[in-house]
């Protein structure tokens, strides 16, 4: 059990007057002013996960101020299940919600936060003033309850007991789980649609337009990447289907008839003599002669 | 150090909680202020466990661990499902019933 050697090495059993041994005292003032200031951190992110964050530090330290106070087994669990299980489960939610929703801090009452404030730091002061003035502790320490090891000695408080809170608790669970999945369960308002009930409405769609067939491909000439360009159908007309939807939309296309004027513009230049140059071969446009033909 | 100092960082913790439960309007951040101030009454749980020399307060810092669990699965999945109606997880939209 190295969380119990752990404990034996942080807590030392407490001094006879009722102090704590100078380690964890220590361990104290390192970690107070570090979950004090996370918790801050919680009260003042502006971004959800920054506050989760802060919280997941304040419930570690918690975990060894727990074990520092011959709480091992409450140490562990306190890993396992909050920053463990429950943490995360705030993080899985914060992904479904959306990370970046962040908080607004106009306020919709007037003076809420001041109000908040007061409250908050009149509930900080009573309860400090109540524990300073009614606490007149005489620790007696967990040596003796702590025989034999936390968590066997947990095990028997638990099942002897508290066996009944121990059945409710557990039934408690089960509700929960239930309840969770039955509220985020989601009914199905419209019947599903499958590849044959897609096919069909598609069919259906022909005379409104619709085409089954795959689209044609761009014009493919080695002067431009081509997709561009569209295509000439076998009626020398372009197919303008052929050119990318996004392309179309943007209004980047471009007519085969602009790029043959490139390529005719090369074929003209200064270094090859125009006659020797055999047009018949060169992919051009129909002019209007031959599209009457 | 006396161990009043333990019972003094939880009474800080939980009203640093509360406070957070009182002003912030993200649902997840109002949550997780309860969170922390369960935390809170954990510490001094444990502290008085260690003062009375029983275990009965470690053992009540274990149900409450439960008890959060559980009302944290209800309660995100209450989030879960107005932010889905609503689109937005923040306390002050969930005013349907007002006039």
């Amino acid at each position: 059990m190295s969380a119990t050697i752990l404990a034996g090495h942080l807590a030392a059993s407490l001094t006879s007057t009722g102090q704590t041994p100078t380690g964890e005292a220590v361990l104290f003032w390192v970690l107070g002013p570090v979950m004090v200031l996370a918790a801050l951190g919680l009260l003042f992110a502006r971004k959800t996960v920054h506050a989760a964050m802060s919280v997941v530090v304040v419930m570690i330290s918690l975990a060894i101020l727990y074990v520092a106070q011959d709480a091992p087994f409450l140490g562990v669990v306190q890993i396992i299940v909050y920053t463990g299980a429950i943490m995360m489960l705030f993080l899985f939610v914060l992904m479904l919600v959306g990370v970046d929703a962040s908080d607004s801090f106009t306020e919709t009452i007037a003076g809420q936060r001041w109000i908040g404030f007061l409250l908050g730091g009149g509930l900080a002061v009573v309860l400090i003033g109540v524990v300073l003035n009614a606490a007149d502790l005489a620790p007696k320490g967990l040596d003796a309850a702590n025989e034999g090891g936390n968590p066997a000695r947990i095990a028997q408080v638990i099942f002897g007991d508290y066996i009944f809170a121990m059945e409710v608790v557990g039934t408690l669970l089960v509700t929960a789980a239930v309840g969770a999945i039955v509220m985020t369960h989601r009914r199905r308002l419209t019947p599903l649609l499958g590849q044959r009930e897609r096919a069909a409405a598609r069919i259906a769609r022909i005379d409104e337009g619709e085409i089954l067939t795959p689209l044609p491909a761009p014009g493919v000439y080695a002067h431009s990447n081509a997709l561009d360009v569209a295509a000439l159908g076998p009626d020398g007309l372009p197919l303008d289907r052929s050119v990318p939807r996004v392309l179309r939309v943007r209004g980047q296309e471009r007519s085969s008839d602009e790029v043959h004027a490139d390529t005719s513009a090369v074929g003209a230049g200064p270094r090859i003599p125009t006659e020797t140059i055999d047009t018949s071969d060169a992919p051009r446009t129909l002019t209007d002669e031959e599209e009457e033909a | 150090m006396s161990l009043v100092n333990y019972l003094v960082l939880a009474a800080i913790l939980f009203s640093i909680g509360a406070t957070t439960a009182l002003l912030r309007r993200n649902a997840i951040i109002v949550f997780l202020g309860i969170e922390l101030m369960l935390n809170a009454s954990n510490l001094a749980f444990v502290t008085f466990s260690r003062v009375h020399g029983n275990l009965d307060g470690q053992v009540m810092a274990f149900f409450t661990m439960v008890v959060a669990a559980a009302e944290v699965v209800v309660g995100l999945a209450i989030i879960v499902t107005i932010f889905r109606t609503r689109r937005s997880a923040s306390v002050d939209d969930v005013n349907l019933l007002k006039s």
